[in-house]
């Protein structure tokens, strides 16, 4: 039970702090200076956004989820079950951003939620 | 101006840095945790306790250090090649996982676990096979 809980907080607020960053980056705009100076102006300005900092934190918690978890159980159970990031980033850019999801994007992830199955069933 | 044979010989050191340095900075972590104890509490004070454990542990950084590595082949990579031919290097990693946890830390896993990896690594091929971008520039 722990452990179903700590892999959730690895994925929905790994996904979620991605979509929150994600966010915060497309109102920067597009970075087309790759130069260090103007890539540091970027982050400058990226770290003024709450966004930014929402989506820091959740990805902060989200790390140390993935230590406690490694913790518990098998790198070769928690690598494969964090795949669910695909689901959880297909749902949140659907529903937060408003991204259109391709059907063959639905199956990838469908695919990848039985193979999750299959890795927890496997476990037992 | 890199040649064709040039683009393509960086490309390929870049996913081969991200397929081994991802891996191996997960293993490093499990390692390093498991060597520490199961984290069995809730409670601040216990868990800042933990924190510094976490953090005087050899593995962890190295750990930390690998995924950097992992972390900056990514962003260069994409900053040439498409996301979408990128992505699925990330599911080549997840089997890469599952060997070195399987090899290296010795950790027992069953034909099913084995199928559920197989299938989940199918499945994130088909989800990186999509377009990278479905929404307008504004």
């Amino acid at each position: 039970m722990r452990e179903a809980l700590l892999l959730f907080l690895v994925v929905v607020s790994g996904t979620g702090g991605e979509i929150c960053v994600t966010r915060a980056m497309k109102r920067v705009g597009e970075v087309k200076d790759f130069r260090p100076l103007a890539v540091l102006r970027v982050i400058l300005r990226a770290m003024k956004l709450p966004w930014m900092w929402i989506g820091i934190s959740m990805m902060a918690l989200a790390f140390f989820s993935l230590l406690a978890v490694l913790s518990i159980e098998n790198v070769s159970f928690v690598v494969p079950v964090t795949a669910l990031n695909y689901a959880a980033g297909a749902l949140g850019g659907k529903f937060f951003l408003g991204e259109r999801v391709t059907p063959r994007r639905w199956a990838g992830v469908l695919i990848v939620c039985i193979g999750v199955t299959l890795v927890w069933l496997g476990k037992r | 101006m890199t040649s064709r044979a040039g683009l393509h010989f960086k490309t390929y050191c870049m996913l081969l840095i991200m397929i081994v340095f991802a891996p191996l900075g997960n293993v490093m972590l499990g390692k390093g945790m498991k060597s520490l104890g199961a984290v069995a509490t809730w409670a601040p004070s216990e868990l800042l306790h933990v924190a510094s454990r976490v953090f005087m542990s050899g593995y962890i950084w190295l750990g930390v250090a690998s995924l950097l590595t992992f972390f900056v082949a990514y962003m260069l990579i994409l900053s040439w090649a498409d996301f979408s031919y990128v992505q699925p290097a990330s599911s080549v990693a997840l089997l890469v996982v599952a060997l070195l946890g399987y090899f290296y830390l010795g950790e027992k896993i069953s034909p099913l676990h084995w199928a559920g990896i197989v299938v989940i690594c199918l499945g994130v091929f088909v989800v990186g096979n999509t377009p990278p971008r479905t929404t307008e520039v504004h």
